[in-house]
């Protein structure tokens, strides 16, 4: 077991996703930096589904209960054992009565823990994610509190010969450099003047302190829509459109752009003017309130291609590793 | 006469005032106990209260209301007692 001694401004179990019920309204949650995430399980051993901690802006503290092994990526929280300094994506053993104490975060926003096994809460809709607006996931559907208890799954087997491994540095996301995402213009870009459309790729845009796992709430520029007549069913502020789903990474644009998270409403009456592509979700959650952005418009093959390069070093990342 | 800084936990904005009409939490010269509430961050939507680390007498607040800060910035300087 681990118990959560401090913990932190907002922490939460996450794993790769809630999939298959986007039509009913139900977001996929999870990890916000699925990047993160999956090499921390990757380096305990676990497959990328199992559930991890997340943490935001602000470290937590736990004591372990039972002897097992653990990893923590994601941005640098300089995390302790029983009081000494040790690695981030690296894996750690820790034994029963050790303390782990992580600090707020520098170069990123989010620090992923994995431990071997994973975190065993209860599935809902097949998925350990919590999704704090309804209340579901995780646990007990929250972020977690002082005091909590976390029960660590049945890893199988003994992972200590994991312990040591590393990964390369050319790996490692240099998260506060990383402030170009990619965007894949659409659905409703049209609706945009020739000079916003320019504009919102050019401007810098900065992470306002809103910014959560619902929403990347955006300060910059006044983008301006073309005029139009209003269409039967849609609102009257020139963002609106009849309804329309909303693709994970979407931009909508009621006066300043929100990118929509991994826990954002599934569809509604906002016109989408871009979506960020699934590599640089990872990247823009490590984005820290204040911090710039800059928008890059890429085509969706050159998506695609970063989607399978990301894919292809993750699995050079497991396969680096010696068991 | 031994100082210590009080540093922000989080990145935010920083209130000074627990609401826009109320006296500020703390002035330079006043006491305040380990624990007291010395200002507010906002970050995600929701509030957090920063609570002074030790006893003492503020001698500076080294942040003005409403600033946006990072985390570890100084915000309150104290003359431990």
């Amino acid at each position: 077991m681990i118990k959560v001694l401090e913990a932190g401004l907002s922490t939460t179990i996450q794993d790769a996703g809630r999939y298959g019920h986007y039509h009913i309204g139900m977001p996929p949650s999870g990890a916000m930096d699925q990047f993160a995430h999956t090499v921390a399980n990757y380096l305990v051993g676990n497959d990328k589904g199992a559930a991890t901690v997340e943490m935001t802006y602000q470290g937590s503290d736990f004591k372990f209960t039972e002897d097992t092994v653990i990893a923590i990526t994601g941005a640098e929280m300089a995390p302790e054992l029983n009081g000494e300094p040790v690695s981030m994506w690296e894996t750690l053993a820790v034994s029963d009565g050790d303390v782990l104490s992580l600090q707020f975060a520098t170069n990123g926003a989010r620090t992923y823990l994995a431990v071997a096994g994973g975190i065993d809460v209860t599935p809902v809709m097949e998925s350990r994610s919590t999704y704090t607006l309804v209340g579901i996931g995780g646990y007990d559907g929250r972020t977690l509190e002082d005091g909590d208890t976390l029960t660590i799954g049945d890893a199988g087997a003994d992972r200590s010969s994991l312990v040591g491994n590393s990964v390369a540095d050319e790996h490692i996301p240099n998260y506060d450099d990383e402030d170009h995402i990619r965007i894949v213009l659409g659905l409703c870009d049209y609706r945009l003047t020739d000079e916003s459309k320019e504009e919102l790729c050019d401007a810098e845009w900065t992470v306002t302190p809103e910014a959560d796992r619902v929403g990347y709430r955006l300060e910059g520029p006044e983008i301006e829509f073309k005029p139009r007549e209003q269409p039967f069913g849609a609102g009257t502020d020139p963002s609106n459109v009849v309804d329309l789903g909303y693709p994970v990474g979407s931009i909508q644009v009621p006066q300043k752009p929100i990118v929509l998270m991994r826990d954002a409403v599934t569809g509604g009456g906002y016109a989408t003017v871009g979506t960020v592509i699934s590599t640089d979700r990872d990247l823009l959650s490590q984005r820290r309130t204040h911090q710039p952005v800059y928008f890059q418009s890429v085509t969706l093959e050159e998506a695609l291609a970063a989607r399978k390069a990301r894919t292809e070093t993750l699995e050079s990342i497991r396969n680096s590793l010696t068991p | 006469m031994t100082t210590t800084t009080i540093k922000a936990p989080m990145p935010g904005v920083f209130y000074r005032r627990p609401d826009p009409d109320d006296p500020v939490f703390v002035e330079e010269g006043d006491h305040v106990e380990e624990g007291d509430v010395i200002g507010v961050v906002g970050v995600m939507k929701s509030f957090q209260d920063i609570k002074s680390d030790a006893s003492g007498t503020v001698s500076k607040i080294l942040v003005e209301n409403e600033a946006a800060i990072e985390a570890g910035d100084d915000l309150v300087e104290l003359e431990l007692d």
